[in-house]
């Protein structure tokens, strides 16, 4: 069952990933990479990674996402020939990964310390989720509260940066 | 592992800051704008009760948070320095922001906001924990370095800020997240247990060492990673360059050297090679470029760079020496440095500030012309800057290179300190060329854009304070030297 999940899985990030570097107009390049992330969540849930699967779809799909579409639909670049046939870049990436990959299979493998076992990284019952929140609210609880106030001042922040109004004509 | 009601206790100055910032951004939409003085008034009278509370806690030694935090004599030393820096810069920006008619209530809430991610970071004994902080002092500075909206200068100082302040946190994290992965923890106490007899022929080790070093001189402005600062120190409003050169640095320095010494301090001898090449290299870029500058405020730009590079002297000297107490003078000499470096630059950038041309600032150095004729107070405390950032006696300026060249000779390397002070010889040039140009030269007719100096009552204090601790201290060092020593003393 769990190897059918992992070829269905693994099938669909393989083709998506193609996908995104050899369409050519850029909204669904950036469309299938919103399903690649979809598939990857589900790779992280059949290991047994709840909290990676959903930060993932929020993160990735979420907020990067749609930060690619905005950047793509400002810019106009489905005129700009520019950011087409990015087929090279995809090679010069492919191919590095593809020799380590060589290199693991050929005997990296056998030296690696083998699978790791998924239930020995969940430990509390309740899964991960509770776990790691119940570390950030205890353990962590300092530096957790000082990220707040990073959000806070990056969200005051960029309202004042782009408020329309200059607030320099303001007193009497 | 749960907080008690101790914990809160003991980061009450932290708390405090924040509560202040809240409600400075909690009132300013509501405030009429006539009363927003009212928000300046606020934080600085919250600086003062959390000055009390960390001056009485300067003898403490506890940790909070499951030991992510501590309290203790050397981060009560820095939280002192940055709460008077950040009272002058709201003194300061009392008066700046009238004059520059950016009436943004909420200035004074990032500034408070920036003073809180500073007192983190020098106080957390956690990787984590210190990352956060300087996230948070370095968005509330992005923030203010581009609050001059109308100005295009300002903006790409903001721009440029971000970006490359974003790059440096990445390698910052970096370092961070392998250092973790060589060691088995992000804490301080169980790094330096972890790595004490091992060496940077391990690779982990060495690029975790590395990457932290390059992430912290981004935020020291260190050479070859100092690419943002006159841009940036040149485009931001006036009282945030103070504040940036000041407390950002000082704050940097604290979180950097706590990092350095309690965490990585079995590597000493091999950091100390790293920093010795990156000091050498910043006393002669930051000099020698500081010389052809014609804008006031990128020249103090270049000026802060090579400061920097004194203060790296004192962590080399530090480096050095095996024995602890040879090598926590050469810490002290930074914190004396950069506790004397707070007073001088602070005064300088005020006096800049304040000199305005017509409706904007006069910050080229042509704009001196005749000061002394025109205003002889100011011309005089400018000199008096001018001359302890030069380092000559008997002002704090020449205290603080004394120290710092002591703790080089005494580590050995006397030549570090000849070098230093061929260059603090180069940098009298540019410093008392300012001063020439304020004396010798005759002012030109008077017009109504002819540059001119806005007094105020809140100038005077900061002026005041400045000139105090330059002329008090380069007389009187003990009471600050036996801070700092005291201080180092708490840093394992």
């Amino acid at each position: 069952m769990a190897q059918l999940f992992f070829g269905y899985f693994a099938g669909v990030i393989a083709l998506t990933a193609v996908l995104v570097v050899a369409l050519k107009n850029p909204i669904y390049s950036a469309l299938s990479l919103l399903v690649m992330f979809f598939h990857v969540a589900g790779l992280y849930v059949t290991l047994h990674a709840e909290f990676l699967a959903a930060v993932q779809i929020i993160v990735y799909a979420g907020a990067i996402l749609v930060l690619y579409l905005f950047v793509v639909m400002l810019l106009n670049v489905k005129r700009d020939d520019r950011y087409h046939g990015q087929w090279r870049i995809a090679g010069f990436v492919c191919i590095p990964l593809l020799l380590e990959f060589m290199i693991l299979l050929a005997g990296g493998i056998a030296a690696s310390p083998g699978p790791v076992p998924a239930e020995s990284t969940g430990g509390v019952t309740g899964g991960n989720t509770l776990a790691i929140g119940e570390t950030l609210f205890s353990t962590y609880l300092f530096p957790f509260e000082v990220a707040s106030l990073i959000l806070l001042v990056a969200m005051i922040g960029a309202i004042i940066l782009a408020k329309r109004d200059v607030g320099g004509d303001a007193p009497q | 592992m749960t907080f008690s009601a101790g914990d809160l206790f003991l980061i009450l100055p932290e708390l405090l800051v924040t509560a202040a910032a809240c409600v400075v951004f909690a009132l300013d939409p509501v405030l009429h704008s006539s009363k927003k003085d009212g928000l300046a008034w606020l934080s600085l009278g919250t600086l003062a009760v959390c000055m009390g509370l960390t001056a009485s806690q300067m003898s403490h030694a506890a940790s909070a948070f499951g030991g992510l935090v501590v309290i203790d004599a050397y981060g009560c030393f820095w939280k002192l320095l940055l709460y008077f820096v950040t009272g002058l810069t709201v003194l300061l920006s009392y008066s700046y922001l009238k004059e520059e008619r950016l009436y943004f209530g909420e200035y004074y809430g990032f500034v408070l906001l920036a003073l809180s991610g500073m007192m983190v970071m020098v106080s957390a004994v956690d990787l984590l924990t210190i990352y956060l902080g300087t996230e948070l002092m370095s968005l509330s500075l992005y923030v203010m370095a581009g609050l001059k909206r109308s100005e295009p200068r300002s903006l790409e100082a903001s721009a440029k800020y971000f970006v490359l302040g974003a790059f440096s946190s990445g390698i910052l994290l970096y370092g961070i997240s392998l250092l973790y992965g060589a060691t088995g923890s992000t804490r301080l106490p169980a790094i330096a247990a972890a790595v004490s007899g091992r060496s940077l022929d391990d690779p982990l080790l060495l690029f975790a060492t590395i990457l932290l070093a390059v992430g912290f001189s981004f935020k020291l402005a260190v050479v070859p990673f100092h690419m943002w600062t006159p841009d940036v120190y040149q485009g931001a409003p006036t009282s945030v360059t103070a504040f940036m050169a000041v407390a950002s640095k000082a704050a940097s320095f604290g979180a950097f050297l706590r990092v350095f010494v309690e965490g990585l301090g079995g590597l000493k001898a091999n950091w100390s090679a790293i920093f010795l090449l990156l000091c050498i290299a910043t006393l002669v870029l930051g000099n020698v470029v500081a010389l052809v500058q014609t804008n006031i405020k990128r020249m103090l730009a270049y000026s802060s760079i090579a400061h920097a590079g004194y203060a790296l002297i004192g962590v080399v000297a530090a480096g050095r020496l095996g024995g602890s107490a040879v090598s926590s003078n050469g810490i002290a000499s930074v914190l004396l440095y950069l506790a004397l470096y707070a007073f001088m630059t602070f005064g300088a950038f005020a006096i800049v500030a304040m000199l305005r041309k017509g409706g904007i600032e006069g910050e080229e150095i042509e704009d001196f012309t005749g000061l002394a004729k025109r205003h002889p107070l100011a011309a005089l405390l400018m000199m008096i800057f001018m001359v302890s950032l030069a380092g000559i006696p008997p002002t704090a300026g020449f205290i603080g290179k004394f120290y710092v060249f002591m703790s080089a000779v005494e580590a050995g390397m006397a030549w570090l300190a000849v070098v230093a002070l061929i260059f603090a010889a180069v940098s009298a040039y540019y410093y008392l060329r300012l001063v020439m140009v304020m004396y010798m030269r005759e002012p030109g007719e008077v017009t109504a854009t002819s540059p001119r100096l806005v007094m105020s009552p809140s100038l005077s204090i900061v002026l005041a304070c400045a000139v105090a601790g330059v002329v008090i201290f380069g007389f009187y060092p003990n009471p600050l030297v036996n801070l700092a020593t005291q201080a180092v003393l708490t840093l394992k």
